[in-house]
């Protein structure tokens, strides 16, 4: 059965007054605070350790992302910081309607569930998203100032290819606090549990991914005996490592912004070093996109999976409290 | 009779096995005032979302405005104003605030927004507190705010589900009527309550509600006939000279169905009308005193629970025969 009218009436409203929201928040406030600070500190550390190598360095403002080595960089703090910000912002977006109780009179207007829900999610992003711009605008402008040196145009474009990455990886975690709002009516609980999956997901399973690969696909010995990696192993630990969403992230920040190493696993280099490819020069910008595609596109798929996976559990969902 | 705004038949609403709404039929008037009766859990709830389109309906149809909820619940929505029970508002923004994003959502223009809502504030007397936050609001305060979205929005069809649940006697009387001057400007009022003596005011016909099901339904005169018999109960006490059998000549007055002696002067009589007359020249004929002469309005009240102790016995009976 057909319903009439477009889905997406009044999303224009909702979207506004959840913008508004945002900004008058609080909330926001102490989230963005958090961000700026928890990014600030790698920052300044990649800016003191860049002063002593200024002159040998051709991607600078690349390495005020990520200095790479030991030190903490931007990116891996970022990597953590986001998902928490996207899950402050999420965890209570449709539960927080029902325990108002303002969830059925704002269904009772003329609009659909399709609008309330997607407004939501949009100005989720739309937040989000210019957190992480202002973010990104203060990384580059503090390397000009304190470095003196101006980004070549490759360097500012793969910056702002992560930029791009860095709003896709938000998104799909804003879908998942999203999730836990529409299946929990308690705000706390899906707080919990949101930042349950988000702690398993960006610490548990990045040391337990490899120790799964290797009871699923022992290391054969002769591999061993030569002091490589079994590549089918190697395999397998990439592939569950990519489930969490956190090294997608890493992953496709670390190929965009390291163009001199794009060190993709074990296996990769391998394979490269193999063909004849020499590790360690720097790709066309071209090549490091071709590498971060796949990982692009997961977290921006994971991002739509989760969302529609909200929607219809909202559709179905009673609206009376 | 006038057109009928809301149609149902066969409304149906059913959560697995236990079937919540029971193949309801009913037809709501233009401009009348309706009460949807019955005690908590009986699907009155169920049935208005049904009505908005905001749960699905397991069989049967409903019209609603002249549209299918089902098929057309925007243009339903936009002619039909809910307010909840315990009503919800946006506790940080003000009350000008909170209806602007209502009128956003109906999408009204901005000059007809400013002047419908500064409009609607002032009927629910709530104009000098429009730009203060809800959260200081109390429950009266934002039970009329939700009514004056309803006002804002110029619903041809209100309802209200249990609205004054909650409210101390002053705020229920001053609800009441605001509700009522909604029904003198034509709109047709929807309302469900199990308080019954408000309902009585209010309403033009009543539902009786129970398990899904509309026991009854009518005007109040026309249920107490149905469910209290002859309806009228008319209490006399009174003397009679010696050797003149009162009961008896009460009994022959038309109309009256049985006479009960309750105490040494007082007569319980149940009949059709309203004999009260009848009954005191009775009296007057045996020479008797007359100290007491009193009748019962049939009420709601007692109509809701006879009949509910009805349902509750042979509900036993079936029981007690399986």
């Amino acid at each position: 059965m057909r319903r009439e009218g477009s889905p997406w009436q009044g999303l224009g409203s909702v979207l506004l007054k959840e913008l508004a929201d945002h900004f008058d928040s609080a909330r926001m406030m102490l989230l963005a605070l958090l961000m700026v600070l928890a990014a600030g500190v790698p920052l300044y550390s990649a800016i003191e350790q860049l002063r002593t190598t200024t002159s040998e360095d051709p991607f600078l403002l690349l390495k005020l992302f990520n200095p790479g080595g030991q030190t903490l960089s931007v990116v891996a703090i970022l990597g953590f910081v986001i998902p928490v910000v996207a899950i402050g912002l999420g965890f209570d977006a449709v539960n927080g309607e029902h325990n108002r109780r303002t969830l059925s009179r704002i269904l009772a207007q003329p609009i659909y569930r399709d609008a309330l829900l997607a407004g939501k999610f949009l100005a989720g992003i739309i937040v989000l998203a210019i957190n992480l711009m202002c973010l990104w605008l203060l990384v580059v402008g503090f390397g000009v100032l304190l470095l003196g040196v101006p980004p070549s145009g490759d360097e500012f474009i793969r910056s702002l290819v992560f930029l791009i990455i860095s709003i896709a990886y938000a998104g799909a975690w804003l879908g998942m606090a999203m999730l836990f709002s529409v299946l929990f009516r308690s705000p706390a609980t899906a707080a919990l549990l949101a930042l349950g999956v988000w702690l398993f997901m960006t610490l548990l399973w990045p040391m337990i991914s490899p120790f799964i690969a290797q009871l699923v696909s022992p290391p054969d010995i002769r591999y061993q005996l030569l002091g490589v990696l079994d590549p089918q192993t190697a395999a397998w630990q990439q592939g569950l490592s990519r489930v969490s969403p956190y090294l997608l992230f890493e992953e496709a920040a670390r190929s965009i912004l390291t163009p001199t190493t794009p060190s993709l696993g074990p296996l990769l280099d391998q394979v490269r070093a193999l063909r004849g490819e020499v590790v360690g020069a720097a790709l066309p910008l071209r090549e490091s996109l071709l590498i971060a595609w796949p990982q692009v596109v997961g977290l921006i798929a994971g991002a739509i999976v989760l969302f529609v996976a909200t929607y219809v559990v909202f559709q179905r969902q009673e609206v009376r409290a | 009779m006038s057109e009928p705004v809301i149609t149902a038949r066969g409304f149906t609403k059913r959560y697995g096995e236990a079937v919540v709404v029971d193949s309801l039929d009913f037809d709501i008037i233009k401009g009348e005032t309706f009460g949807l009766l019955g005690p908590n859990g009986a699907g009155k709830t169920t049935t208005i979302l049904m009505m908005l389109g905001l749960t699905d309906v397991s069989a049967g149809t409903v019209r609603v405005a002249g549209y299918d909820p089902v098929r057309q619940p925007l243009e339903v929505k936009r002619r039909v104003g809910y307010l909840p029970d315990l009503v919800g508002f946006y506790d940080h923004m003000t009350a000008v605030e909170n209806l602007t994003y209502t009128a956003r959502l109906m999408g009204f223009a901005r000059d007809v927004r400013e002047a419908r809502i500064a409009d609607a504030l002032a009927r629910v007397r709530l104009l000098d507190v429009a730009h203060k936050t809800v959260a200081t609001f109390s429950r009266g305060m934002r039970q009329r705010l939700g009514l004056a979205e309803l006002i804002m929005k110029h619903a041809e069809i209100a309802i209200l589900d249990e609205p004054t649940s909650g409210l101390d006697p002053q705020s229920t009387h001053e609800f009441l009527d605001m509700i009522g001057e909604l029904k003198h400007e034509g709109v047709t009022v929807l309302i469900t309550s199990h308080l019954l003596d408000q309902v009585q005011r209010l309403c033009d016909r009543v539902a009786l509600f129970r398990g899904g099901r509309i026991l009854m339904m009518g005007t109040v005169p026309e249920l107490a006939r149905q469910v209290l018999g002859a309806g009228f109960v008319v209490d006399v006490e009174a003397t009679a000279a010696p050797g003149k059998e009162l009961a008896a000549r009460l009994g022959a007055i038309p109309g009256v169905t049985t006479v009960k002696q309750t105490g040494d002067v007082t007569y319980r009589l149940t009949a059709d009308h309203d004999v009260r007359a009848e009954a005191a020249r009775a009296v007057v004929a045996a020479d008797g005193a007359l100290t007491r002469l009193s009748v019962d309005n049939p009420s709601l009240e007692s109509i809701y629970t006879r009949l509910f102790e009805k349902q509750a016995a042979t509900n036993g009976e079936i029981r007690d025969a399986a």
